[in-house]
Formats: C-alpha cells, sequence, structure tokens
C-alpha cells in the first residue's frame, strides 16, 4: 500500500543525518540495519509521514536495499504510508478502553472533527484512527499523539473538545 | 506540560498504596519526590546492587541468586528465569546480549510503562547487575515505539548512570565494561514475543523464529541471547540486595517474590498493584487495599486474569476454583483446573467485566486485535484469526447462525498449536474459553438477532430472563 501519487524528491537535513549517524553507533560494525526502526521514527516526525522517496534515501543511508525498507515500513502500524493530518489521533480500540467506552469517543471525535477514520480534515490539522491496545488500559479511555506520543488519559467527551480546541490554537 | 499534569492525576491515584501496601521491592519508592532522578534514587539505596555484584559476587553467583529466588519470567510465560539464564551459551570470541523487552502490549498490562515512568533507575540498575550476570558487554532496552515518552526519560536516566559510572567503561573500577542502549519499536504486538523481538532489532519485520535454536544459542546477530521482561530484570535488584533466599520466603509455593499487577476494567480503583504472590483474587478485587469492587455498584460477571490471551473466567471460577478452594493470585491457583475452569496469571494483566459487559462483542475485539496483529507468516494463525474476527462480527450483529458457535471452536482448535509462536494460541485461547463458559449468551445473539445489538444478554448464567419482545414493546 505504498503511496505512489506523489513524487518529491528528498533529501535529508544535516542535523537528520547526524542524528541517524548517531543511532548505527548502537550497534557492532556492518548491522547498522538495525538503526532501521529509530531512523524511519525520526523520518517521520520530521515529514509528518514515511514516503516512498523518504524509503530509497533510509535504504541509501543504511547502505541496503530499498525493499528491505518497504518491507519494514509496511510491517510496522506505527508508520504512516500516506500523508496525514497535522495532528494524528489514535484513539486506543481493543477490550479494556471499549469496557470504559473508548466507542463512544471514537464516535464523539468523528462527529466533531466531521471526518472518517483515516480521513483528513479540509484545513489539514486533523486526522484521527482507533489503534490496538496502548499499554495504558488503567487510564482508559485514552488517545495518543505523535510525533511525541503525549498520552490523554481517562478520556469524557468534553476533555477531548477542549484537546480539539487546544489543538486548533496551536501555532 | 500536559503530559505531566496526566502523569501527576496517576500519582495521586497511586499514592494510596503508600501506606497499605504490606510490602513493595519494586515500588517501595515510586511516590518519593523526582526518584526518577539519580541522586533522589541514590539517597534511598539506588544502585546499591550494582556495587554489591560487581565488587562482592562473581557472575555466577548472581545467576545462583536468582536461581535460589525462584523468580519466574514476569512477561506472560512465567520461566524460571535462573533456568534461562543458566541456558546461555558461552562459546569462545562471540559477544553475548541481553535484551530487555519493553514491547508492552497484552491488551490489560501496563506495568512496565508505569515502571519505566516513575522509577527508570531501578531498571537500569537490573539490567546492569545482569548483563554483568551473563557476560554481555552491550545491552539493549526494546521499548515499543509508542512509549516514547518512556523512551526519553530511560535515555536520560542511562546518560546520568554513565556520568556516575555505572555504565561504560571499567565500571566502579571492577574492569567490567558495559553499554545501553534503548531500541525503539514500531507498534507491532508480535515484537513482545521474544524471537520476533530479536528480528525487529535487528531492523527486520517482527516475524518470529523457528526454534530452535533458542536465543540462549543464537539470538541477536546469531549470538546467544537472553530476552527477559521489565519487572523480571527489575525484580534482580531486590533479590540481589536482600539475597534470593529471602525472596524466595515472599509469596506462594514455586510462585515467589512479589508481583506487578495492572487492574483495569470496571473496578473502582484501576491501576498498577505490587502484590505478594498467593493473594486471594477476592481480596484483590473487593479489599480498599486493591481494586476497591466492581465499580457503579454494580456485580462481577467475569475476569480475564493474565492479560487478554489467557482464557476469560465467570464470575463463580474467579473467586474460586471447581473444587470450591479460594482462587489464588498465583502461577498455580490461577491455572487450577486446566483449561476447563481455570486460566493463567500469564503478565498479570487484570481485566474486570461488570454485569453489563457483553462477552460476544469482547470477544469480537479480542479476535480482531489478534488478527491486526498476527504477522502473517503461518496461515492458521493468518487465516483464522479472521475467520474467527469475521464470524464474532456477524454473530455480534446479529446474522449469526448457530453453527458459527461451533465452527469457532473449531477453528480455534485448529490454530492452537500448530503455529512458530503462541500468538495463535493467545487467538485461539479467547475465544474458546468464552464460549466454554458463556455458550448461552452466545446462543442468546443468534435467536435474538435483533435485540443483540441492543442491549447485552446480562449476567452471564445468573441473568434474569429476558422480557419477551412483545412484552418490551407493550410496555
Amino acid at each position: 500500500m505504498l503511496s505512489v501519487n506523489e513524487h518529491k524528491e528528498i533529501e535529508f537535513s544535516s542535523e537528520l543525518i547526524k542524528q541517524f549517524d548517531d543511532i548505527v553507533t548502537r550497534y557492532p560494525e556492518g548491522k547498522q540495519k538495525a538503526g532501521m526502526l529509530p531512523i524511519l521514527h525520526l523520518v517521520q516526525a520530521e515529514y509528518g509521514w514515511v514516503s516512498p522517496e523518504a524509503m530509497d534515501q533510509v535504504a541509501t543511508f543504511l547502505n541496503i536495499q530499498p525493499i528491505e525498507v518497504y518491507e519494514v515500513a509496511t510491517f510496522y502500524t506505527m508508520f504512516f504510508l500516506r500523508p496525514q493530518g497535522k495532528y494524528v489521533l489514535e484513539v486506543c480500540r481493543t477490550g479494556p478502553c471499549c469496557l470504559v467506552g473508548a466507542e463512544k469517543i471514537m464516535d464523539h471525535i468523528e462527529k466533531t472533527l466531521g471526518v472518517k477514520e483515516g480521513e483528513i480534515t479540509a484545513d489539514g490539522k486533523f486526522s484521527w484512527r482507533g489503534v490496538e491496545c496502548l499499554a495504558a488500559c488503567g487510564m482508559a479511555p485514552v488517545l495518543q499523539i505523535g510525533p511525541e506520543y503525549t498520552f490523554y488519559e481517562k478520556l469524557t467527551n468534553q476533555s477531548v473538545d477542549q484537546l480539539i480546541e487546544d489543538l486548533k490554537n496551536r501555532i | 506540560m500536559r503530559n505531566e499534569r496526566n502523569l501527576s492525576h496517576l500519582n495521586s491515584r497511586i499514592s494510596h498504596l503508600k501506606y497499605t501496601m504490606a510490602r513493595k521491592l519494586l515500588l517501595e519508592h515510586i511516590n518519593v519526590p523526582d526518584i526518577n532522578t539519580l541522586d533522589v534514587y541514590r539517597q534511598h539505596g539506588g544502585y546499591r546492587s550494582v556495587e554489591k555484584a560487581l565488587k562482592t559476587m562473581s557472575p555466577d553467583d548472581v545467576v545462583e541468586e536468582v536461581k535460589t529466588s525462584g523468580l519466574r519470567g514476569r512477561g506472560g510465560a512465567g520461566f524460571p528465569t535462573g533456568m534461562k539464564w543458566g541456558f546461555l551459551a558461552k562459546p569462545e570470541g562471540k559477544e553475548r546480549y541481553l535484551v530487555c523487552n519493553a514491547d508492552e502490549s497484552e491488551p490489560g498490562t501496563f506495568k512496565d510503562r508505569y515502571l519505566m515512568t516513575y522509577i527508570p533507575h531501578l531498571l537500569i540498575e537490573g539490567m546492569i547487575v545482569s548483563s554483568f550476570a551473563l557476560g554481555a558487554k552491550t545491552s539493549y532496552i526494546y521499548v515499543r515505539g509508542e512509549m516514547m515518552p518512556q523512551i526519553r526519560i530511560l535515555e536520560r536516566a542511562i546518560a546520568e548512570a554513565k556520568n556516575a559510572g555505572f555504565l561504560g567503561k571499567n565500571i566502579l573500577g571492577s574492569g567490567y565494561d558495559l553499554e545501553l542502549y534503548v531500541q525503539p519499536g514500531g507498534g507491532a504486538y508480535i515484537c513482545g514475543e521474544e524471537t520476533a523481538l530479536i528480528e525487529s532489532l535487528e531492523g527486520k519485520r517482527g516475524n518470529p523464529r523457528i526454534k530452535p535454536p533458542f536465543p540462549a544459542i543464537s539470538g541477536v546477530w546469531a549470538c546467544p541471547t537472553v530476552v527477559n521482561n521489565v519487572e523480571t530484570i527489575a525484580a534482580v535488584v531486590p533479590i540481589i540486595n536482600e539475597g534470593g533466599e529471602e525472596y524466595a520466603k515472599i509469596g506462594v509455593g514455586r510462585s515467589t517474590g512479589t508481583k506487578l499487577i495492572s487492574a483495569s476494567g470496571n473496578i473502582n480503583k484501576p491501576g498498577v498493584y505490587e502484590i505478594d504472590l498467593g493473594v486471594p483474587v477476592e481480596e484483590f478485587l473487593y479489599s480498599d487495599e486493591y481494586c476497591g469492587g466492581i465499580a457503579n455498584g454494580k456485580r462481577l460477571k467475569a475476569v480475564v486474569a493474565g492479560g487478554s490471551s489467557v482464557p476469560i473466567l465467570p464470575a463463580n471460577l474467579t473467586l474460586k476454583t471447581i473444587n470450591g478452594e479460594a482462587r489464588l493470585m498465583s502461577y498455580e491457583s490461577l491455572s487450577d483446573g486446566g483449561f476447563q475452569s481455570g486460566s493463567m496469571l500469564g503478565s498479570g494483566g487484570l481485566i474486570a467485566f461488570d454485569e453489563d459487559q457483553c462477552i460476544v462483542r469482547n470477544t469480537w475485539n479480542f479476535a480482531r486485535f489478534y488478527h491486526h496483529e498476527s504477522c502473517g507468516q503461518c496461515s492458521p494463525c493468518r487465516e483464522g484469526t479472521g475467520w474467527m474476527e469475521k464470524v464474532l462480527h456477524r454473530l455480534e450483529y446479529g446474522h449469526g447462525k448457530m453453527s458459527d458457535i461451533d465452527l469457532l471452536v473449531d477453528v480455534a482448535k485448529k490454530i492452537e498449536g500448530n503455529t512458530i509462536c503462541p500468538l495463535g494460541d493467545a487467538a485461539a485461547w479467547p475465544v474458546a474459553s468464552a464460549i466454554r463458559h458463556f455458550r448461552d449468551e452466545f446462543e442468546w445473539h443468534v435467536t435474538n438477532p435483533k435485540e443483540a445489538m441492543e442491549r447485552n444478554y446480562g449476567l452471564a448464567k445468573y441473568a434474569d430472563p429476558l422480557p419477551k419482545l412483545e412484552e418490551v414493546n407493550q410496555n
């Protein structure tokens, strides 16, 4: 499900490359491929998603085949393979959260933002999706927002409204 | 900012524990302000075990101490940790690795997040002592990717520990070198399985490996590797400080020591509790020390005792075994009665269901989870989890047939034991056990398709008979 609609040449900034360089020192020589996940996280934090062009660049940096990056990026659900809203509200939809109303929270988010799961609002600011267990069942229902993966716990319709309002006003 | 405020909420919610808990080995200092900093942590006895182990013990002494303690893997499998360490191959000229499994993703489990957030140095201290015992010169903490704040917390703590000479070259003048790194995952449940975690650490898809060879022989980069859960590694600290024998005195039978229980669902006080293994389930659920009873004055319907993978139990079998003995929070007591009438302690993720919860809906929810998280390598799991999800979906949404129930049992049976890793079993057990104990509720969904979406069946076998549809309409 790689998006092939956009073709933009990408060049990683020198700061980003510096961070990549730091990451690969954590592994034995020749095992730099292990840096794949941390590097993809940095790429997503920088661009908001992981484009095929970015994956190619990562492959070049790690000195591996592009397919090795594609197969990893498509396996792990944290990586967005198409552009998203600026803030992606990821709501836990697994059992323990549903016991205390996660489904109603998702309905409320859908109504408030006016877009379906996976779609982006017209102003480009928001998208949302249900995700599987976030290991915060005691604080359920919960949602997270990348790239810092800030946590919002014990959600109610009011706290979700407040959160969306806060994010709207954020520059 | 927002995040910190949220964390402080959690702190205040847990703080009552401080005075009521009988004994705490891991969470003793968790409410101390700034315990996440090295200075405060050391003021409360932090890093004592590193000094003790590196200065007065040999690596084998440490392994022996852990064997004596009877510590069992806290991630879910409950395998004796000392024995696992004893299996580690030590060929000449090959690196050995310790990898901490912090890919906490089992629904119902959130103890590791809690531990890493508030007392990160405990994990790092445990990593140093355990790495020393295993002769690892490089160790990794594999943290699930969603826990970015915890990754930052750990990285800061590692930097502090390194500055103080607890990591790096020649630790405390002992001649032992150790580098410790944090590795983020990518949001895949399967990477909690140790060989999938190793694959993921190497920068690949999280496909579990066929065993043997076991990681103890060939793990990360084909080198001997031990993978241990966060809580297991943290427990090594009190074991070294107090001695394995002292640790083994806590608990009941082969369930020694304390265990972190993540309590969630319809209870008054969800949260992480450290218990002596062997506390009665009834006490844990209803006493004010722990869960504080079922929320909103409702009755208990069912409990998943050890994370979503373990069999669900109806209320009566949760509190007492089939022989009428009180059920205890221990590895043995929770599995008493096998799968017919028992469950498992698993990762200690206790999920309580009140009388208004629909078992069919929850089983469908869990089936969707496992379908979503199957790596797709083995056909029985890849296809079977999908079938179970679809069949459960149609039962829940009122399109089911009576034959679907046996079909589910059949599919579950054909997944179980036929896959490389235990995810297949983990997907099959919740479905099989829900039908075993709540079959009438599944049948009710078939016979009452219109109501299936409207209301729940009620309190399992103790529910009042449902009013007939005509009566409801008349009223």
